[in-house]
């Protein structure tokens, strides 16, 4: 990697180190950056903080969060908590599998989506949930999230949008 | 003029269109529909924790707010042309007013008394709706004082485990009371930790007032930093809850600006900082020590006990470790007084707990009650029954780590004495509703399958406990010497009690000894009922 990018990620470390207990903030530092902890930021932040880096990646590794790898462009997970399970979220499961051709842990080919577990969203009262980056969506079906995923797979221009700000313009004149 | 509109900016909430449906709104209002001389005002509040209502629209009238929903994009223009704007009851989602709702009429909101009222990040409107008058209590009283009151109220710890909050805090506030500073100032340093790391299934209470009144959990942890004699407190927020970040890091920031956190609290010369951290998709940092673990930095292992936390907690000193609804509650017990809060509930469980209807129901939500209602009044007269219209099975109470309850027993009474009467908790009151095309064997299976996917590692029953339990449940659903690999299971579960240091080896066998227990038929159906399978 180009010498920047240990800049890039010796100024994330920076930002964070006087906290005390600073490694998981450092950590999220980095990870909200680029998706993943780059291997590259274990010396580094293991020579900030004093500590090994196998202490580094012993935190990194005990924490479903944190990644060392890239994903896709878009991480979907599915909850398999409980009450998801109570609304069918095995079959769903099942069906998101099968649409993306992929399991959990999995990139689908074009890279548009990384599939993840995840043990409750909290949004149990309108379930079965997935969620995609920060958002969460409720009461998901098989057919629902085919149109999802083609929204997440395809690169749109909302056009309607811009139209309807248009349409707007002209009435307000 | 402006009309006021509220649309929640809750998780559920826009789980289920709301930002869509505010879309819709701006875009119809922008062209037509908007009355003369009259200006729109959307005010993103939290959830008055009716989800099965949500997206839910409430205008703002002379008599009250009017409630609408649940609103899909679809229904915005309908509901603008019969005059939603003007709180014109004609359109079928009109639910009238909004405090008149049944499901929220019949509630006793204590700590939820300003949730999905307030704009969460609107410091003024907290105020209004008396907030902070627990501060201002707590501010003229003595720590001891404090403690006390606490104490009388019958707090107990709303996270699971039900501990009296008064005795912990007074733990913390004994500990090193004579020491003298030395120079090493960080030796006496007590803290107040909030544990928002809500990681069991079918609950969402904290995540619901951290999103809704953010400030009352702030205003919580300040009076307990004065109760205890600490500076310094820390959230810990699960990561799972991203929009509840983003709600808490405005909150704090208000919070310091206008001089409820700092260096000297409304000028009374009291300390107290917070500090919010982000958690990282491990279950078991909400376990006391395990998120102490976190905190520090360092792989989130649970610790033996004792020594507690109270004594020797986060970085060795005295650590206050409360879950979000007990901490919320406290300006509550300091505004209206120990003896108000205690009338409510029974037995030796005061007060309210937030019940959260979750999984296969009609009308999920969160339901404030005090203790003593019966699992049927709230699955029924709350919840309308299994949202697939099929009978109740199972149910679910307090998380993954607790037992499913058959039809017998749903006349318990909900409070901590009786469920732990029968092998079951009440927990963080997650109600996790079943119907009847659950298969119980499957639902005992995943709880040792949780259990391996989220034990620390720490111990051996739990770590390889709950391996050889999903294998053994897997031998006697295939039929394979079911009677013997049954016993084997029960000791099993036997070891996984006696033998983890926490409650997630610990308790593990509580769903899966209730199905034991209660759904035999399913584990190990007897040939008959094979045959008609």
């Amino acid at each position: 990697m180009p010498q920047s990018t240990t800049a890039k990620i010796q100024q994330l470390i920076d930002q964070k180190k006087h906290l005390s207990g600073a490694l998981l903030p450092i950590l999220h530092n980095i990870q909200d950056q680029y998706g993943y902890i780059p291997k590259l930021a274990l010396p580094l932040i293991a020579k900030t903080l004093q500590q090994t880096e196998a202490e580094i990646y012993g935190v990194i590794s005990f924490y479903a969060h944190f990644r060392l790898q890239p994903t896709g462009k878009h991480i979907v997970e599915i909850c398999r908590g409980e009450a998801c399970q109570a609304m069918g979220s095995k079959q769903l499961e099942q069906a998101v599998k099968e649409q993306l051709a992929i399991d959990y842990g999995q990139t689908t080919q074009d890279n548009s989506i990384t599939l993840e577990p995840v043990y409750c969203v909290g949004n149990c009262a309108c379930a079965p949930s997935i969620k995609v980056a920060d958002k969460v969506y409720g009461r998901m079906t098989a057919e629902k999230f085919a149109h999802l995923n083609d929204q997440l797979s395809t690169y749109t221009v909302n056009l309607t949008e811009q139209a309807n700000e248009e349409q707007v313009m002209e009435q307000r004149k | 003029m402006t009309i006021n509109v509220y649309i929640p900016r809750d998780t559920t909430a826009v789980a289920m269109g709301a930002d869509d449906v505010i879309k819709a709104l701006k875009f119809q209002t922008q062209l037509f529909h908007l009355p003369e001389n009259k200006e729109l005002n959307i005010i993103r509040n939290g959830s008055r924790g009716l989800f099965y209502l949500e997206p839910l629209i409430e205008v703002e009238t002379a008599q009250g707010r009017i409630a609408y929903g649940p609103v899909t994009v679809d229904d915005v223009s309908s509901l603008l042309e019969q005059g939603m704007l003007h709180g014109k009851t004609d359109h079928p989602l009109c639910l009238g007013l909004t405090d008149k709702i049944p499901y929220l009429a019949k509630q006793q909101r204590l700590t939820f008394a300003r949730a999905g009222i307030i704009d969460p990040v609107n410091i003024d409107d907290y105020i209004a709706h008396h907030g902070f008058k627990g501060l201002t209590k707590a501010l003229t009283l003595s720590p001891q004082q404090l403690v006390d009151t606490v104490k009388d109220s019958g707090l107990r710890g709303r996270g699971g485990a039900a501990f009296p909050t008064g005795i912990k805090w007074q733990t913390v506030l004994d500990e090193k009371k004579n020491e003298k500073i030395d120079a090493n100032e960080k030796s006496t340093q007590k803290y107040i930790i909030c544990n928002a790391d809500e990681g069991d299934s079918g609950t969402f209470a904290d995540r619901l007032l951290m999103e809704a009144d953010p400030f009352s959990l702030i205003e919580g942890m300040i009076i307990a930093g004065l109760a205890v004699g600490a500076t310094q407190g820390f959230i810990y927020l699960r990561s799972e809850y991203p929009q509840a970040k983003i709600i808490l890091e405005q909150a704090i920031a208000l919070a310091y600006e206008n001089n409820y956190l700092g260096q000297n609290i409304q000028d009374s010369k009291q300390q107290f900082e917070l500090e919010l951290r982000i958690g990282a998709g491990a279950y078991i940092c909400g376990e006391e020590t395990s998120l102490l673990e976190s905190l520090e930095g360092k792989r989130g292992l649970v610790r033996a006990k004792p020594p507690l936390p109270a004594i020797e907690g986060l970085f060795g000193q005295p650590t206050v470790v409360n879950n979000v609804i007990s901490l919320a509650t406290v300006p509550t017990i300091l505004a209206k007084g120990s003896d108000y809060y205690q009338n409510f509930g029974l037995g030796r469980s005061r007060g309210t707990l937030p019940f959260q209807l979750a999984g296969n129901i009609k009308q999920g939500g969160l339901v404030e009650l005090a203790f003593g209602c019966s699992l049927s009044e709230l699955v029924t007269d709350f919840g309308g029954g299994c949202y697939s219209g099929k009978p109740i099975k199972a149910i679910q109470v307090g998380g993954p780590l607790g037992a499913y309850l058959p039809k017998a027993q749903w006349q318990t009474p909900l409070d901590y004495e009786a469920f732990a009467g029968i092998d079951a908790v009440l927990g963080h009151g997650g109600i996790v509703v079943f119907d009847d095309s659950v298969d119980m064997a499957q639902q005992a299976r995943f709880a040792m399958e949780f259990c391996t996917i989220e034990s620390c590692g720490k111990c051996t029953p739990c770590r390889i406990g709950a391996v050889r339990g999903v294998e053994t449940i897997d031998k006697i659903i295939a039929a394979d010497n079911a009677e013997q690999n049954l016993d084997l299971l029960h000791d099993l579960c036997d070891t996984m009690v006696d033998g983890s240091l926490c409650a997630m080896g610990g308790m593990t066998p509580f769903p899966v000894r209730s199905v034991i227990k209660h759904f035999s038929d399913d584990l190990m159906p007897t040939a008959q009922q094979q045959g008609e399978k």
